[in-house]
């Protein structure tokens, strides 16, 4: 085989201009014969363009309040149950006045309120920092304001827990499954060395339900005929369950000086009137 | 094409003398034994070939024994195919698969593709572990419950 200089720069041309269109061109000439097939979302699927929560603390009067939300949240997503506090992993859980608020505190509020446990959660802000310091966008916002996780992308770098001022988000340091009590066999569990946090229940949402928590709080609050502690509901439609009460009880949301725009809303009460 | 690079960069031939030649040799015979070393060791040895199984209760109770696509494509696309679902489940938020045929089935690895093929050592380990690739589903995704081999 013999060849010129001139001859070999063309083949060698050739070769890298079809080389240049990389995988788009090679996919396209290797078709894989499925034009027809397409995804499209559940028909009972919950759409909206603002997903929000609102929580009445008032409503929270017993244990079994508080116990009844982060049970239904903690069963069905396999969240595990460490004892050790550094290792914890949360979802939904509590915290005193004194920390959810800070800033908005006084030595003067009532008794009550300052040793009332809080109901905390993601707070699914509209400008979440997670989002912004997350380098490989495991964590995302969706069209309908939810901050998502995906876990497959998660490298466990963490930053998302230190942008998170809200402390929404739990590390796994270790395996979590030896301290699941009961696996949900229908929801992954998360591995070593990611990241988890609250979804807005994204998967109950695409089969036309409501999240868990707020589920669980309107059931128990049905069957003893008093008002639900938590609503959910799109924000930017005006006929939403939160919006009405949005717009009849005044509500507080944490840590707005920061900025971060929360979509989880507190209703603090107090008084029977409040 | 090795002649034409030498005119390209300019060289012609030239004499050639090997030295060291003694060792060079005997460190090529030792190199070439060490590298075909596993090809003579297997020489002769059964090479059992994967033999993944659809027997599960779910499969055999199917009027039509078919997956969500064809077999053939499922052979060799299933892992672009799961890649595809993962990202519309959990990025896009949609939830329904319609595929070639028109038919809908809901996107879900723990709840669709192990509903029917509950039997992920016989399905998924087998030819996983011959071909020596190790996907981490089953890290987070929880496998169905199967009887201890």
């Amino acid at each position: 085989m013999s060849m010129d200089r001139r001859q070999f720069l063309k083949v060698a041309g050739i070769s890298t201009i079809f080389g240049l269109g990389g995988a788009p061109v090679i996919n396209w000439l290797r078709n894989d014969g499925l034009e027809a097939s397409h995804v499209l979302t559940d028909e009972k699927a919950l759409i909206g363009k603002h997903w929000a929560m609102v929580i009445d603390m008032s409503r929270f009067e017993t244990e079994e309040d508080y116990r009844r939300v982060i049970h239904a949240c903690h069963s069905i997503h396999n969240v595990p149950n460490l004892d050790n506090p550094k290792d914890a992993v949360k979802w939904i859980w509590t915290d005193t006045y004194h920390h959810t608020f800070p800033g908005q505190e006084n030595e003067y509020i009532p008794e009550e309120i300052k040793h009332k446990p809080f109901i905390l959660l993601c707070n699914h802000c509209q400008n979440p920092p997670c989002v912004r310091v997350c380098p490989t966008k495991a964590t995302f916002k969706r069209k309908d304001g939810i901050v998502m996780m995906d876990q497959h992308r998660c490298i466990g770098c963490r930053f998302c827990m230190a942008g998170c001022p809200f402390g929404a988000r739990s590390f796994n340091y270790k395996d979590p499954r030896p301290f699941i009590k009961e696996e949900n066999k229908e929801y992954p569990t998360r591995t070593i060395g990611v990241v988890e946090k609250c979804t807005f229940c994204f998967e109950r949402l695409a089969k036309g339900l409501i999240p868990a928590c707020v589920e669980a709080s309107q059931n128990a609050a049905k069957e003893a005929g008093k008002e639900p502690g938590m609503f959910f509901g799109d924000l930017e439609d005006p006929a939403s369950e939160v919006r009405k009460v949005l717009s009849t009880r005044y509500s507080i949301r944490r840590k707005q000086e920061l900025g971060t725009q929360p979509s989880v809303f507190y209703i603090i009460g107090g008084g029977k009137n409040a | 094409m090795i002649y034409a690079l030498s005119l390209f960069l300019g060289r012609r031939e030239r004499p050639m003398k090997l030295y060291d030649s003694g060792k060079i040799i005997t460190g090529l015979i030792i190199f070439l034994g060490l590298v075909t070393f596993p090809f003579f060791y297997n020489i002769g040895k059964a090479n059992v070939r994967p033999d993944p199984k659809i027997d599960t209760p779910a499969i055999k109770e199917l009027k039509e024994k078919k997956c969500v696509e064809s077999k053939e494509f499922m052979r060799a696309e299933h892992m672009k195919l799961l890649n595809d679902w993962r990202d519309s489940a959990v990025r896009d938020g949609a939830r329904v698969y319609v595929n070639s045929e028109g038919k809908a089935y809901t996107i879900s690895l723990q709840n669709t593709c192990m509903h029917c093929h509950s039997n992920k050592k016989k399905f998924c380990d087998e030819c996983h572990t011959y071909m020596a690739v190790n996907p981490y589903c089953w890290t987070c995704h929880i496998a169905p419950k199967e009887k201890e081999t």
